[in-house]
Order: structure tokens, then C-alpha cells, then sequence
């Protein structure tokens, strides 16, 4: 195993464990969820392999399920929004293509890039979990202001867990 | 053969997403139907340990409120105790049933995980088979009523709370005697909704509602709350009514968990007559 290895793995327990302990009850008015572990599924390497980026993203669900007993729920989100991000990272490829071990986040790509990008993978993840979790389209419209107030909520702290950490490069 | 192995090696990564994404919804589906998935839920003890560590921490800050809340309740039944011993005196010469009088065991609890925010919302406790809860038990709390208990394991066990879709409970106007079905919208953690309550009742804000002991699974009259809105629409035969709820489920952290011992009786009894239900 390598440092970097390492590394990853280490940072996997931490936003994981971040999620389960503190964000889980930072709750806004019943409506703004922060899942902040997506935040880990999104920065691994660019040239992660597909099948690991699956893998990866089934043991984070499972092992945030396990503690928000919805066992199945955050799993089904994150394997789908896994197998769509290579081909989504393939179709924003920027000028002259990634560097080797680039990662996806503000420091690299900008802020507006990283928006474009982490955008429609926090919402699609979002939607599946509420619309699953409300067993369908019932609830539709309170189910759809969950989803709005959750992605600004995540993708504002997703935003400011990048700068703070990564630092702006550019 | 080798043709369909070679298929498969080209698109792996998605055939890996296909059976990954299959056991996601399986296991949703699976644990949402049949109560099974024992392991991957929060009363695993992992996963129960470090919830109740937050928990813990998150509990000092609420002591003096806690302390308070107890102190009454237990002024309450010191008072009801006293009651009940004079009521008795009365009646010494009349023999009770000692199973009527013993028909209901308690386990207190703490609560070590709490949502509110969902659908479908659950709590974790820290008591499970081994101090003799089971599935399907009642929890209350010196409010009111909070939920049933849905799995157990040794040391802790995960309640249904009021607060989910899902679940429903036999509630009764106690001015009126009119008795109807207690379901939560999934909207406010504050208010929940009395339905089946028909027209020619007079339901008025301020009400109490408490539970009616029909199903045998909660005592008769545990409170739930009092009516804070009253609707009823031209053409609909029932009221939609919209209960405060007695318990502040933000602020739960001590539970009793009730256990009927004539439900059995109650239950094989009521599957004698078909179509009971």
C-alpha cells in the first residue's frame, strides 16, 4: 500500500465520519440536508478506474446507510452517480485533456468548472435518495424543495471544504 | 463462449454498476418490507457506540431541562400512585385479577440516535433483548406516545417513530369518544395529522388526543396531543384534523419501552373471527 493509498483511505474515514457524527444533525429547518461525503466520491483521481470508483462509492452508501438506517438508499444513489462521472468528466475535459493525477476540485479546474461539474451529480444523487426515500412522486413538491435547499446546502459546503483545504491555486 | 466473455470484459464497468445497483435496491426493499438486514442498521454496536458518543455530548447541554421534565413526572406518579393505593383500600374487599393489574411491564431507555427530518424517521435506543424488549413493542415517553419498537438487538434496538409515513396509530377524541387513525404528512415535526374523524362531530382547537388501546399495543389514553387546526371540507364525510404533538421529538432523550403482557391473548383471540380487521 502506498502513501497515497493511505492517504485515501484516511480521508475516506473522515468525511464519513464527519457525515454520520456532525452533519447528520446539522439539519435546516427539516428541509436542507448537508451530505457532504459526496464531497469524497467527487475529488478521487480523474483516472481513477471505473470499476474501483464504484466499488468505492457502494462501501461509502452502505457504510452511511448503516448509520442513518435507510440501508440501501444512500448505496443506490452513490453507485449511480459513480458509474455516470467518468463519462461526465470525459464530456468537460478541458483544453490539452487532465494531468496525470489530476483531481477533480477548485484548485485544478476553478470554481466555475468545479460548479459545472459537481452540480447535476449532487442533484441527480439528491433526487434519487428523497424521491426513493418518499417511495415516489407523492409528496412531489416538498420532496422537490428538500432537493433545492439540500444541493446550495451541500454544494456551498462542498465549495468552502475545497478552498479552505486545497487552497486556491489559481 | 468466448465471444459473450469478451462482451462482458468490454462493458465490466457497467455490468458492475448493474449488480451493485441491484443489491442497493434489493437491499432497500428488503429492509423496508421485512424488518430484516439485522446487522446494517444503527443498532449494530458499532455503529451504536459511535452515534451514542455524540449523542452523549449533544446530552449535557439539555441536563437541566431533562432534570426538570423528570422531577414533574415523577411528583405526577407519586401522585397517581397514592391515588390508586386509596382506590384500592376501597375495594380491598373485592379480589382483583393479579394479570389485570400486572398487564403492563416497563424498561426505561435512552435515546442514543434521533431523526426527524425524514419520511421515515427512526430512533435508536439503548436497551434490546437482552433487558427484554422485542418487535412490535409500544414507546412512550413522559409526554406521550413516540413509537413501536421495529428491530431489536442485544443491547439496543430501533423504534419506528411517530414521525414516519409509514406509520398509524388508533387515536381517540377524549371530550367526544369519537376514535380515529393518527398518520404523520411528512412535513412538520411538530404537528401530526387525526383523520377518519366523521362530520357530525363537533372537534374543537384545544381537544386532547390519546391513544384508544384498541390495537393492545399501546395502553388506553397515553396522550398524543391536542388539536391545533380544524378542517373540514363540503363534500368530504370526514374532518382533517391537525394535532400538536405532545412530545417534542427534537428534544427525546429518555424513552420507556411498554410491554402488554395479554397482547397474545388479545391477538390469538381476534384471529378466531375472520375478517376482524
Amino acid at each position: 500500500m502506498n502513501r497515497f493509498g493511505v492517504f485515501q483511505i484516511a480521508l475516506f474515514v473522515v468525511y464519513l465520519l464527519v457525515q454520520v457524527v456532525v452533519l447528520k444533525n446539522a439539519v435546516f429547518f427539516h428541509t436542507a440536508f448537508c451530505f457532504l461525503y459526496i464531497g469524497y466520491l467527487l475529488r478521487l483521481p480523474v483516472e481513477t478506474n471505473h470499476m474501483a470508483l464504484i466499488g468505492v462509492g457502494f462501501g461509502m452508501g452502505l457504510l452511511v446507510d448503516v448509520f442513518y438506517d435507510s440501508l440501501g438508499l444512500h448505496t443506490m444513489a452513490c453507485v449511480l452517480i459513480m458509474y455516470l462521472r467518468p463519462y461526465w468528466l470525459s464530456l468537460l475535459t478541458p483544453q490539452g485533456g487532465y494531468d496525470s493525477g489530476a483531481m477533480p476540485g477548485i484548485g485544478q479546474f476553478g470554481l466555475q468548472w468545479y460548479l459545472v461539474y459537481a452540480t447535476p451529480l449532487v442533484v441527480l444523487h439528491l433526487s434519487v435518495l428523497f424521491f426513493t426515500e418518499a417511495g415516489g412522486f407523492e409528496y412531489f413538491w416538498i420532496t422537490v424543495g428538500k432537493i433545492g435547499a439540500s444541493a446550495l446546502y451541500t454544494l456551498l459546503v462542498l465549495v468552502m471544504v475545497d478552498v479552505f483545504f486545497t487552497g486556491s491555486k489559481r | 463462449m468466448e465471444r459473450i466473455f469478451l462482451f462482458i470484459y468490454q462493458y465490466r464497468a457497467f455490468f458492475t454498476f448493474l449488480v451493485l445497483e441491484l443489491v442497493a435496491v434489493w437491499m432497500f426493499l428488503e429492509n423496508n418490507q421485512f424488518q430484516g438486514a439485522r446487522f446494517f442498521n444503527s443498532a449494530n454496536s458499532v455503529a451504536a457506540a459511535i452515534t451514542g458518543f455524540s449523542q452523549n455530548t449533544a446530552d449535557y447541554f439539555s441536563l437541566r431541562q431533562v432534570n426538570r421534565a423528570l422531577a414533574e413526572e415523577n411528583a405526577r406518579l407519586r401522585y397517581e400512585l397514592e391515588k390508586r393505593n386509596r382506590q384500592l383500600e376501597n375495594l380491598s374487599g373485592a379480589t382483583a385479577d393479579s394479570a389485570i393489574i400486572k398487564q403492563f411491564d416497563f424498561v426505561t431507555a435512552k435515546v442514543v440516535n434521533n431523526s426527524v427530518s425524514r419520511f421515515t424517521n427512526f430512533l435508536t435506543i439503548n436497551k434490546g433483548s437482552i433487558n427484554g424488549v422485542e418487535p412490535g413493542m409500544a414507546v412512550i415517553s413522559q409526554a406521550g406516545v413516540v413509537g413501536k419498537v421495529k428491530v431489536t438487538s442485544r443491547n439496543y434496538s430501533v423504534v419506528t417513530s411517530l414521525l414516519n409515513v409509514d406509520v398509524m396509530i388508533s387515536g381517540v377524541l377524549k371530550r367526544t369518544g369519537h376514535f380515529g387513525t393518527v398518520q404523520w404528512d411528512g412535513s412538520d415535526p411538530d404537528y401530526i395529522q387525526l383523520k377518519y374523524i366523521p362530520r357530525h362531530v363537533k372537534p374543537l382547537v384545544g381537544d386532547t388526543v390519546i391513544t384508544s388501546g384498541y390495537s393492545g399495543v399501546f395502553p388506553e389514553g397515553i396522550f398524543i396531543g391536542t388539536i391545533a387546526d380544524v378542517k373540514l371540507s363540503k363534500e368530504a364525510p370526514f374532518y382533517l384534523l391537525t394535532v400538536k404533538l405532545a412530545q417534542d421529538f427534537r428534544s427525546l432523550s429518555w424513552v420507556t419501552v411498554i410491554r402488554n403482557r395479554l397482547l397474545p391473548e388479545l391477538d390469538s383471540l381476534e384471529v378466531r373471527v375472520p375478517d376482524f380487521q
